[in-house]
């Protein structure tokens, strides 16, 4: 059971490889058109410690990004869904503002605080991620059944009381399926800033120097780089999910 | 004052978009001490309105609703609920979800002492062994036997069930009324029961109150003659017949399909 679990998704990437190497040979593409798995082996090599410390502080960031999307969207999804008045006023504003493609917020924020690498990152990680977490705390705690209200109330339980029992916990599946939604979206929102802010930090800024250096090869490893470290913080993700909302699962 | 449940002249109104709605004009429910009433009435005219009066969730508009000789004036820990949704809470373990209610209400119990308390009642409603299972891997019918547990289990002075056995099918019904009598038996308490059912409102109450159509008032009380030990086949006698006739009647009258009187 376990072995297949993890032999199962190891393969599925090996084949993976293997018809993208196949791809680009049948082809014969060169490697400004399009670099094969072989080709970005020397590129880790050649920069192994750019990728240790770029990766790292493009993770940082984006971490940092999603716990204030967490804690700013929790917030919000709570004012939204205790108060009726609050989500007529809030949700259109809301709406319109993830509206606007975060692409041309990047360049307003990094000429605004340009040079607080740091800061404008892992402000666009935040922005672009905190809706879903908002709106999914914000259904999650509207719909609850006001039975389950009723049980607690009757008894004389406090407002607060009834949050942390009851709505809550049984909002976290609606959270966990967000936060995975977040995950992503920080990535792209730190990575977007990354790219564009000028002698910027982290694995975007190292996509651009491959870009302006016209190393194909490390353009790839980058994207490949990016896609690793998703999958790790999607996963963490997981296993959080299935410490604190794993009743809801029904598949087992 | 000897009734435990004291509800006169009871009116409430919703404010709607459209003005107020009545709900309740004119409701008057007794229930003495030990008692079981039953209400039974035509679709939404108010029987769940009454039980949030009695719980405290509700203050009427006019008329009194006093439990104990006081007047209620705000939710208080002596009451029991349960609903036709079990509303169990599926990330606690069954032992967990009915000892609920002594996180909230102040108890004199130990947790061992509540643990024992919570494992004899799923017993007597038959769910022994099922103590760490999760709401989801329970039937419909043992989802409700643990909610009544929960209702239970700080030995409230009011149990309020308002349709609880209203979701489930006409087996585990009659399964559920037959434990309904068997927790009277072992754990003594006054209750309202809002059925739509009218067997039933006469195999379980000691009283049957109909209800009028909306805005409801108490429009006829049936008082069950006390025939010792309950079984299901007191429903076919020729008595038990008499009363469903006279309480669907009643029902008719309520709708506003027959004439008020005695049925021919």
């Amino acid at each position: 059971m376990k072995a297949r679990q993890v032999l199962v998704p190891l393969a599925a990437v090996a084949i993976f490889l293997v018809l993208w190497e196949a791809l680009v040979w049948v082809m014969g593409w060169p490697n400004y058109r399009m670099a094969s798995p072989s080709d970005l082996i020397p590129a880790y090599e050649k920069y192994w410690n750019l990728f240790l410390v770029m990766g790292w502080q493009t993770l940082w960031r984006t971490v940092a990004g999603l716990i204030l999307a967490v804690i700013f969207g929790t917030a919000l999804g709570m004012i939204m869904g205790f108060s009726r008045t609050m989500r007529d006023a809030l949700y259109p504003l809301l709406v319109g503002f993830n509206a606007i493609p975060k692409a041309t917020v990047v360049p307003i924020v990094a000429l605004m605080f340009v040079g607080w690498h740091d800061f404008n990152t892992v402000l666009i990680a935040f922005i672009i991620s905190f809706f879903p977490i908002a709106v999914s705390v914000s259904i999650g705690l509207s719909t609850l059944e006001p039975e389950y209200r009723d049980i607690l109330r009757s008894l004389g339980a406090s407002q607060s009381t009834i949050f942390w029992k009851i709505a809550l916990p049984k909002t976290l599946p609606e959270f966990f399926g967000a936060l995975k939604v977040a995950v992503t979206l920080a990535f792209i929102g730190t990575n977007l800033m990354e790219i564009v802010s000028p002698h910027g930090r982290g694995l975007g800024a190292l996509f651009d120097s491959g870009k302006t250096n016209s190393d194909y090869p490390l353009m790839f490893a980058v994207l490949i780089a990016l896609a690793f470290l998703g999958i790790v913080l999607y996963y963490v993700v997981v296993a959080l999910e299935k410490t604190f909302a794993g009743w809801a699962d029904r598949t087992v | 004052m000897d009734n435990l449940i004291d509800i006169r002249g009871v009116r409430h109104a919703y404010s709607t978009a459209s003005g107020p709605l009545p709900v309740l004009d004119g409701l008057d429910v007794q229930v003495p001490e030990g008692g079981f009433v039953a209400v039974v009435g035509p679709s939404g005219c108010g029987k769940s309105t009454l039980t949030r009066l009695v719980a405290g969730l509700l203050i009427p508009d006019a008329g009194e609703v006093s439990v104990h000789g006081k007047r209620i004036t705000g939710p208080r820990s002596n009451v029991g609920m349960a609903f036709q949704n079990p509303v169990l809470l599926e990330w606690r373990t069954i032992l967990d979800n009915v000892l609920l209610p002594l996180e909230i209400v102040p108890t004199k119990l130990t947790k061992a002492q509540a643990a024992e308390r919570a494992r004899k009642l799923l017993s007597l409603v038959g769910l022994d062994g099922f103590e760490g299972k999760r709401p989801s891997e329970l039937s419909g019918g043992m989802k409700q036997r643990a909610s009544l547990c929960r209702a239970l289990i700080h030995s409230p002075e009011v149990l309020i069930l308002d349709e609880p056995f209203g979701a489930l099918d006409a087996f585990t019904r009659e399964d559920l009324w037959q434990i309904m009598h068997r927790v009277k038996a072992e754990e003594p308490f006054t209750g309202v029961l809002i059925t739509h059912d009218l067997r039933e409102s006469i195999f379980l109450a000691d009283q049957v109150v109909v209800l009028s159509g909306r805005p409801a008032r108490t429009q006829f009380v049936l008082d069950i003659p006390d025939t010792g030990v309950r079984t299901l086949d007191h429903l076919y006698t020729p008595e038990a017949v008499a009363m469903l006739n006279t309480l669907r009647h009643q029902i008719e009258v309520a709708q506003g399909r027959a004439p008020a009187g005695q049925p021919a």
